[in-house]
């Protein structure tokens, strides 16, 4: 075991490292740019035996990506937002042909207005591409999922990619410890890669040509198979690895102070840090305040809100996105789970955009109107704060009108 | 490949163990005989033809062998060949009508 003391994104570099990664492909965009760079002086000084692929963009890094893995190359990349954004055709690409590869993104905000802070709005825009998402909550969970992701991503049951994402700045440029195990232990846990099918001149096969209506149905039940099937997957890789490091994240969820609980809060990555110290603040009260936090956001942890959430007196699910014209994604997802199976009231509040501080303080205000039972709407957002500019800015649009 | 030989699967088939991708091998004419789609069709002159073999590189569909024999039940028509060929020992013939021949 080696102990870094270290911002997230080099970290991550340490963990793509150990993983044996083949080949490195990605465009650098703010909050992103040092896991590339950190790579790039690891492959420099002949420390990572590994093939760095500089690229013009986001969608060439994904092709690139794509191109690697087919020819059966363990792959990473890294990205965040607008990157992202620019991958999503390849993003769907990678998904339909069913080629293993991570890549972390880190969590930033959509422009407009031009924002490189903290915003879960970039990965929630991909949920539907059928890549698995995976949130982490610390540097340790970030350098231990990565290292696990490969796995999950390679298994014959699941042959998904698999995003790993971690906030921006919050953790992406943080100082903070990881142990990272030794490069025997991990390829104790990570075997070479062994791709399900690749491309191969003396056994010609192509992916990803024309589907008849006929043949492509099968596909997206076969994709959406796998999703149900990596639910385990993903918690047989978290059980494994805490038998290698002694680690454990979670696997779908990870539940605090979860037991007892007749109120609960749901939320991702690093909000759900957050959460916890409100979550022990409500306790020290007497209020019996647990947390859920959803560390695999697709496969979508059904039966876990279910058991976990089925009874209680009230939840609320924290949203760092907005689906416009509805309400905050994970909180549709989390009523979709509960539906028909458990009657809880449930509540959502959108906080935390663009890289918002979310107190913890806040958080205890939103419970404690749940649970005095003065809470009348469904969805709030409890951080927005109108000031002089957003005044002034409404005073133009008028009159511009 | 025989596309129209198959059959709707029963539902509970879909319940099997295994992946099923946009995989495909290469076979001969997997969406059936595309001869059919020609307009204008190439036609060599025997007597013009060096045997260079830049038809044969050219043609994107494999329909020209490398003893220069074109196959027309899969030569769409696109003329590449006919461009290509420095001698103009390949020329393109409109299709009669109504018969577009798959000889």
């Amino acid at each position: 075991m080696s102990r870094m003391v270290d911002i997230a994104n080099h970290i991550v570099a340490h963990a793509v490292k150990l993983a044996r990664v083949g080949v490195v492909s990605a465009y650098p965009i703010t909050p992103q740019t040092q896991v590339i760079e950190e790579i790039s002086r690891l492959i420099e000084s002949g420390e990572m035996d590994c093939e760095y692929i500089p690229v013009e963009s986001e969608h060439s890094a994904m092709a690139a990506l794509i191109g690697a893995a087919a020819v059966g190359v363990r792959a990473f990349s890294a990205t965040s937002a607008h990157g992202l954004a620019y991958m999503h055709e390849l993003l769907h690409w990678a998904a339909g042909v069913r080629l293993p590869m991570v890549m972390a993104n880190v969590n930033r905000a959509m422009g407009p207005g031009w924002n490189i802070w903290c915003d879960h709005q970039d990965t929630v825009s991909q949920r539907d591409t059928g890549w698995i998402q995976l949130y982490c909550a610390s540097h340790q969970e970030i350098a231990d999922t990565v290292i696990q992701a490969f796995r999950i991503s390679e298994d014959p049951r699941v042959i998904l990619p698999v995003m790993v994402n971690y906030d921006a700045f919050v953790l992406s440029h943080s100082y903070m410890q990881a142990d990272l195990p030794e490069q025997e232990e991990v390829d104790r846990f990570l075997p070479p890669f062994r791709s399900a099918w690749r491309l191969d001149v003396e056994n010609p096969l192509t992916h990803g040509s024309v589907i008849y209506p006929g043949d492509y149905e099968e596909v997206r039940l076969s994709m959406q198979q796998a999703h149900d099937a990596a639910r385990s997957v993903i918690a047989e890789a978290a059980e494994e690895y805490r038998g290698l490091t002694g680690r454990h994240h979670g696997a779908l969820v990870e539940a605090y102070h979860i037991e007892g609980a007749e109120f609960a809060l749901v939320a991702m990555g690093s909000l759900a840090s957050e959460c916890r110290v409100a979550v022990d603040a409500l306790r020290e009260e007497g209020l019996a305040a647990g947390l859920v936090r959803v560390r695999s956001y697709r496969p979508f942890p059904r039966e876990e809100m279910v058991e976990l959430l089925g009874g209680l007196k009230g939840v609320l699910v924290i949203d760092r996105d907005i689906s416009f014209g509805m309400e905050g994604a994970l909180y549709s997802d989390c009523k979709a789970a509960l539906y028909g199976r458990a009657e809880v009231p449930i509540f959502n509040a959108v906080a935390g955009l663009g890289g918002r501080d979310v107190p913890y303080t806040t958080i205890m205000d939103e419970m404690r109107s749940i649970v005095r039972g003065e809470r009348r709407e469904a969805v709030s957002w409890p951080t927005v704060c109108l000031n002089d500019h957003h005044l002034a800015s409404r005073e133009g649009m008028s009159r511009c009108g | 490949m025989a596309k129209k030989e198959r059959k709707h699967k029963a539902p509970e088939r879909a319940a099997e163990p295994g992946v099923i991708t946009t995989l495909s091998v290469p076979v001969v004419g997997s969406v059936g005989k595309t001869g059919s789609w020609r307009v204008f069709k190439p036609v060599k002159d025997e007597a013009r033809c060096n045997n260079c073999l830049l038809c044969w590189i050219y043609c994107p569909e494999a329909c020209i062998s490398k003893d220069i024999r074109i196959d027309y039940d899969y030569c769409k028509g696109c003329g590449i060949c006919a461009v290509e060929c420095p001698r103009r020992a390949i020329v393109m013939v409109k299709e009669e009508k109504g018969g577009k021949s798959s000889r």
